[in-house]
This record gives structure tokens, C-alpha cells and sequence, in this order.
């Protein structure tokens, strides 16, 4: 054998396996690019043979309707290009409320469901099983047509707490805060303090890995992310005025509003993820060995620091994969939003601004291609993070 | 390799393919025995299904008008719901021959979209349901307003527009369907509802309580609805178009489902050449001659069509109002046949 692979092999180039392999695979990414090029060439072709208007040009016309709620400034005068970024933006609202709220009911739930305390752990269980077996959309219309639409007055005959606060039918109104002069201390105040929150927690964990000793880090950086903005507003005087909402005709102005579509939505959609986190943390807890907990114990720890510095720390190794795939779901249902009128990217960019504009293939494009980036941003999020999370050998 | 230039090959062909089936849309309907017409998903009045899939509806009439006159019987007809998102591209790749779904004639679908409107079946306006408690006596007075609307309509910019103008605000909340628009409604999610005057009516017939909404006498905007046909099949274009007239003319002159059959022997020469007893409009339109008389002895004339779909002895109880025929003081005009 050896004496055989010494020689060059009088073969022919063609006959040569690796040879072979690259050319077979450039052959395979010219076909694949073949394809989609076609397709894509077959389609703008035919759009133009029909008279079908193509090209992002429409972007840039006046949208010329109102959307009910919006984010950045917006009216009737901007142009369909910034409609796309209300929607989006009412999109990322609601995903972002819904992933925090999962997540701190879904670990809530997780753990009760491992309680040795019957009652909660029965109650944590009928919960998981009742929310994860009724589809979302169902569940969506029961909050907002069945609870809020049902239950909530006229705004004539609003809950009124203390006269600043009035809930009704059209939404929970709040007084809203308008800064004055000098408020831009303040937040001065809130960077300052998180920026000595991270040295913080960089020099005690540091100063506990060289002399063992421990320092109160989350009441410090409580302090310090809190306290201090707090204490930078007192002594500026206060520069905040309040704008309280008041009826007017038929709704209330003024103050800061949530609108039922928001509540339902984020509500339904936090409770729902949340059963499934549920059972994805109680796999990740049980996951770890209990030898574990008993070492802990042995150690003198008690359940809630076993729990947290033993336990979690190698549950969320298991935890985080599927984490993922739960958040990435909460993004993508948060489109059924337009079946309650919650204006988010589906509703309003590839519901009003492709039927006035009609260009379908533009629009549904650019809608799939933002769903896809939003989805990608986070698992490398994600992943990211589960390195992080690892098992780190030292 | 062989494998992959036969995949190649495969996708190309059918890409080429798919590019070719155009035009000639009275042969492919002729060869297929069937039209193929978009609808809405179920719109009292205008398309919408009983419980056995039979349509019935101003819309659906118009469609089953150009089956008789193409093919000889009203009823060759395949009914496909659409939804407002999807009308367009489903007429547009050829999916359906014909689209009669209360759709809006407007500068930007006619000239962007690569289609044609062939007419107007239904003279129609966007207007206002309120409820009754709020005391409001004209749309002026809507100022601060939340109204509900469904989407995929031109509605909402109609509504923007109005409001603009009048120096009015709102708050628009836009449902998916009619009736969870209604239900939005009904639950005082919002003060009013807008959408075309035609659908006002239905939608208000089926609340709960009828009686608490009333529909406000402003009418904001123009919407002609009519059928639309796929830009460059001038043929198909002219053979809808004139269905539509030939039953618009029918009942100027008094032909009527009834009485077409007698009518054939009028001494009336516009009457002949409608009825195809003489001349010949339907070679023209590449049609057998009796193309009129089949749509209009199976379907009806315009009259029939509107009476027994919105007409007051429907639930709808709409008047002919704008749609009554010209020499009755409406905008319902065709030109002559000859």
C-alpha cells in the first residue's frame, strides 16, 4: 500500500475524487443559483408582460391613512416607507413585553410545578396543561373580545381611580410625564449608575474569587441604578410635569394610553409561551442530577441559594436551546395581532399599505425578510449566551 | 451531473410554462367548460353561500350572466371566495377568469395593477353606522371619534382623507373580518363604523340589537363597484363589458327573464339585434348569437339582478337610488347595441 501511494496514480483529472468533489459541488451552487434567478427574472418578466407595476418606488408616496397607535411620529402625511417602520416597531413592542412576561411567569411556573407543596404544584400543573392545549388564537380573542371588550364601560361611565387614572373600553389611560428643563440630569443620573453598576459587579466577583468575600450586589446596584436617578430629580427641583388625561367629547386626551389590543395581545401571548417555558425549565431542573442538591445540602446550603447556585446555573445549560425556539414562536404568533386590530407590521404593512398600493410581491417580501431577521437576531442572541452558559472546565 | 442539469432543465420548463398560459381567455373557458369567478368570502346581497355551496348575490349574478352568454348555462360556473388581500394576485396569475367582488374602481388598480374594470354593477358610497346613544346628528360631529373598519378595503383612506379635510381627528381600529369588525362595534370599542353604505345595512341586520345603531345620511366618497378582468385580452374584456350592458339595456327596453323568449319576435329592431334575432353582436364578440338572450332569459336584466339581491324586498331593503337606470334619474347607462 505504501509503496503504491508514493507514485502520482496515472489517473485521469476527471477520475479524481476530490477533483470530483469540487467540481460536483460548484456544479450544485450554479444550479441552485440558477434556480432562484429564474424564478426571480421569470416573476418581474411576467409582472411586466401584464402591466403589473414592480419596483420599490411606492415606498416613498404618502400613505395617507391613520394607524391607531404608533411608536414614532407618525400621520396621515408620511409615506408608506414609514408606515412599515410603525408597524414594525408596534411589532418589537409587543414581542418584547410578551418574551419578559413568559419568561418570568415560565420560570415562576417551573419551579411550582416542582414544589413539594401539593397545591401549588397541582394549580402550576392544571395551568400548563389548560394554556398550551387551546390554540393561540382562540385564547386571543377569548382576553380581548370575551374579558376586556365584554367587561370594560363606555368611556362615560369610566373606572376612575383617584381622577387620574381611568380605565374603559378604549384603553387604561395614565397621566403621562412631560420632563421640563433640567430632566436631562437625571438621566445623566440613570447612565452614570449603570455604568457603575457593571464595574461593580466586575470588582466583587473578582474580589470573591481572590479573598471568598461576598458583597451585596443587587442592593447596591439597586441603589445605584434607582437611587441615584431618584436623587439627581429631587435635587434638580422636580423637572416633571404630569399631563393628565381628560375626557373630551367622545374619548379621553392627554396622559399616556394602552390600548385593549395591546393588553390582549401581550396577555395572551405572555400566558401562552409561558406554560410551554414552563415545562421547558421544569425538564431543565430535573435534568440535573439530584446528587447535586444533596451536595449542596451536605454543604450547608439551604433550598433557595441551592436552587439558585447549584441547580439553575446547570438547568439552564438544557434550558436555553429550547428557550430559543419559544421566543422565536412568540415573535412570529405576535402576527395574529390582525385578527383584534393591533396595528403590528402584518396589519398595517401587509394589510393596508399592500391593498392601497397593490404591489404584493414588494410587500409580502419585505415582510418575510424582516420576520426572518428579527428571528435570526435573536438565536444569535441566544446562542451567544448558551456559550456563555456552558460548562466552563478550569 | 445528469441528475442536476435534469432538475435544471425541469424548473426551467415549467418556469416557461407557467409564463405562456395567457391570453385567448374565452378558449380556455370554452375548453374547459367552466368559468372561473372570484367572489368575496360571504357578503349578504352582493356573494355569498348557503349552506348547500349555491351562491347568490348581485356579484355572483354578474358572473353567472357571462357563463350563460359564453357558454349557454348560468350555472357553469366555480364560485372561488376570496379575500380582499388576495383578490388581485388570484385574477392577475390566472387563477380565476373574472373577478366580481364588490371591488372598487379606482385610478391605481386600473393602471398598476394590469387590470381592467369592465364596468359598474353597483353604484356605491362610503358611509357612517353610529350608535344611537352618542345623539349625533351628522358626521361633522364625530371630532375625537374612534371608529372600527375592516381591512383590506379603501375605506381607511377615505376615511383619513374626510377627516382631514373637515379638520377632525380619529382613532381607527382596523379588524379583519366583518364581523369581528361588528363585534368591535357592538362592544363600544368604538363610537362608529364605516364601510360602503350597501354593507352598512347588512351589517347593522345582524346585530344583536338592530335598533341601537342608525346609519348617518353623509355619504364620503365615490365607490364604484364593478367586475374586473385581466389588461390584454381585449376579447374577454369586451364579452364582460357587454354582458353587463346587455342586461342594462335589457331592461330599459322591458326584456325580462319572462318575457325574452317572446321578445325574440319583437317588431322592435333594437330588441332583434339584442336578442339575436337579427345583426350580429355576438359573432362580433366571437359568441353564438343568442348571448344576450341567455344571459338575460337565465339570469335577468339589471333590474331583476338588483331586486332580487339588495332590493326592498330583501333583508337589505336597499332603493335603486344611484343605480336606477338613467331615464329614472340614476347613472345606470349602456351604450347601444348595434
Amino acid at each position: 500500500m505504501a509503496d503504491h501511494t508514493d507514485q502520482q496514480p496515472k489517473t485521469a483529472i476527471w477520475n479524481d475524487p476530490t477533483f470530483r468533489a469540487i467540481v460536483f459541488q460548484i456544479l450544485a451552487v450554479v444550479a441552485i443559483i440558477y434556480v432562484f434567478w429564474t424564478i426571480f427574472d421569470n416573476t418581474l418578466t411576467n409582472m411586466d408582460k401584464r402591466g403589473i407595476t414592480t419596483g420599490f418606488k411606492f415606498l416613498d408616496n404618502p400613505a395617507g391613512f391613520g394607524i391607531l397607535m404608533t411608536l414614532i411620529e407618525y400621520d396621515e402625511t408620511y409615506s408608506y416607507g414609514r408606515t412599515f417602520f410603525v408597524g414594525l416597531m408596534n411589532t418589537l413592542l409587543v414581542s418584547v413585553i410578551g418574551v419578559v412576561f413568559a419568561t418570568a411567569l415560565g420560570f415562576t411556573l417551573g419551579v411550582a410545578r416542582l414544589s413539594n407543596n401539593w397545591v401549588i404544584s397541582k394549580l402550576a400543573t392544571i395551568y400548563v396543561e389548560v394554556l398550551r392545549n387551546i390554540p393561540l388564537l382562540l385564547q386571543i380573542f377569548f382576553w380581548y373580545f370575551a374579558i376586556l371588550l365584554k367587561n370594560l364601560p363606555h368611556p362615560r361611565e369610566s373606572m376612575n381611580f383617584n381622577d387620574s387614572v381611568f380605565l374603559n373600553a378604549r384603553g387604561l389611560y395614565t397621566p403621562g410625564p412631560v420632563p421640563t428643563d433640567g430632566f436631562f440630569v437625571v438621566w445623566l443620573a440613570f447612565g452614570l449608575g449603570i455604568m457603575a453598576t457593571v464595574y461593580l459587579v466586575r470588582w466583587a466577583h473578582k474580589r470573591q474569587d481572590e479573598q471568598g468575600l461576598q458583597f451585596p450586589v443587587f442592593s447596591s446596584a439597586v441603589g445605584l441604578v434607582i437611587g441615584l436617578p431618584l436623587l439627581a430629580f429631587f435635587v434638580m427641583g422636580m423637572p416633571m410635569e404630569l399631563d393628565y388625561p381628560s375626557l373630551q367629547g367622545f374619548n379621553f386626551q392627554g396622559g399616556m394610553r394602552v390600548i385593549p389590543e395591546l393588553m390582549a395581545l401581550s396577555w395572551a401571548l405572555s400566558l401562552y409561551t409561558a406554560a410551554f417555558i414552563a415545562e421547558i425549565v421544569r425538564a431543565g431542573i430535573q435534568g440535573v442530577t439530584h446528587g447535586q442538591t444533596e451536595a449542596a445540602h451536605a454543604m450547608g446550603l439551604r433550598n433557595a441559594p441551592t436552587l439558585r447556585l447549584v441547580v439553575i446555573p446547570q438547568a439552564m445549560r438544557i434550558i436555553i436551546p429550547p428557550l430559543t425556539s419559544q421566543y422565536l414562536n412568540l415573535v412570529k404568533n405576535s402576527s395574529l395581532a390582525t385578527a383584534i386590530g393591533y396595528p403590528d407590521l402584518v396589519a398595517v404593512f401587509m394589510g393596508t399599505t399592500l391593498n392601497q398600493t397593490g404591489q404584493a410581491v414588494e410587500v409580502v417580501g419585505m415582510t418575510m425578510a424582516v420576520y426572518l431577521i428579527i428571528s435570526l437576531v435573536i438565536s444569535s442572541f441566544m446562542n451567544w449566551w448558551n456559550k456563555k452558559m456552558a460548562l466552563v472546565e478550569r | 451531473m445528469k441528475r442536476t442539469l435534469t432538475i435544471a432543465t425541469g424548473v426551467a420548463a415549467a418556469a416557461m410554462v407557467a409564463s405562456s398560459a395567457f391570453a385567448g381567455t374565452l378558449d380556455d373557458v370554452k375548453s374547459r367548460g367552466m368559468l372561473s369567478c372570484g367572489v368575496s368570502t360571504g357578503l349578504p346581497g352582493f356573494s355569498q353561500p348557503d349552506d348547500k355551496n349555491n351562491w347568490t348575490g348581485i356579484d355572483v349574478d354578474v358572473c353567472r350572466a357571462v357563463a350563460a352568454a359564453v357558454l349557454g348555462d348560468a350555472n357553469k360556473v366555480s364560485f372561488k371566495p376570496l379575500t380582499a388581500k388576495e383578490r388581485f394576485t388570484a385574477l392577475q396569475s390566472g387563477e380565476i377568469d373574472m373577478l366580481s367582488r364588490n371591488t372598487t374602481w379606482t385610478h391605481t388598480r386600473d393602471t398598476s395593477l394590469g387590470l381592467n374594470f369592465a364596468g359598474v354593477n353597483y353604484y356605491d358610497g362610503q358611509g357612517f353606522l353610529v350608535q344611537k346613544a352618542l345623539g349625533v346628528k351628522s358626521a361633522l360631529e364625530l371630532n375625537g371619534a374612534s371608529v372600527c373598519i375592516q381591512a383590506g378595503t379603501t375605506t381607511e383612506l377615505n376615511l383619513a382623507d374626510y377627516f382631514r379635510l373637515n379638520g377632525m381627528k380619529y382613532s381607527s381600529v382596523v379588524f379583519d373580518t366583518s364581523d369581528q369588525t361588528r363585534e368591535g362595534f357592538e362592544s363600544g370599542r368604538c363610537d362608529i363604523l364605516t364601510s360602503d353604505q350597501s354593507q352598512l345595512y347588512a351589517i347593522r341586520s345582524k346585530m344583536a340589537k338592530p335598533g341601537s345603531a342608525v346609519v348617518m345620511p353623509e355619504v364620503i366618497s365615490k365607490e364604484p363597484l364593478g367586475p374586473v378582468v385581466r389588461q390584454g385580452d381585449d376579447q374577454w374584456f369586451n364579452i364582460v363589458r357587454w354582458t353587463l350592458f346587455a342586461q342594462i339595456n335589457a331592461e330599459e327596453m322591458g326584456v325580462t327573464s319572462g318575457n325574452a323568449a317572446e321578445m325574440k319576435n319583437s317588431k322592435d329592431p333594437a330588441k332583434q339585434r339584442l336578442l339575436g334575432t337579427s345583426g350580429n353582436a355576438g359573432e362580433k364578440l366571437g359568441l353564438s348569437e343568442d348571448w344576450a338572450f341567455n344571459a338575460i332569459s337565465q339570469v335577468g336584466n339589471y333590474g331583476e339582478m338588483f331586486d332580487r339581491n339588495v332590493g326592498p324586498s330583501t333583508p337589505l331593503a336597499i332603493s335603486r337610488g344611484l343605480n336606477a337606470l338613467w331615464s329614472n334619474g340614476g347613472l345606470q347607462y349602456a351604450p347601444p347595441v348595434r
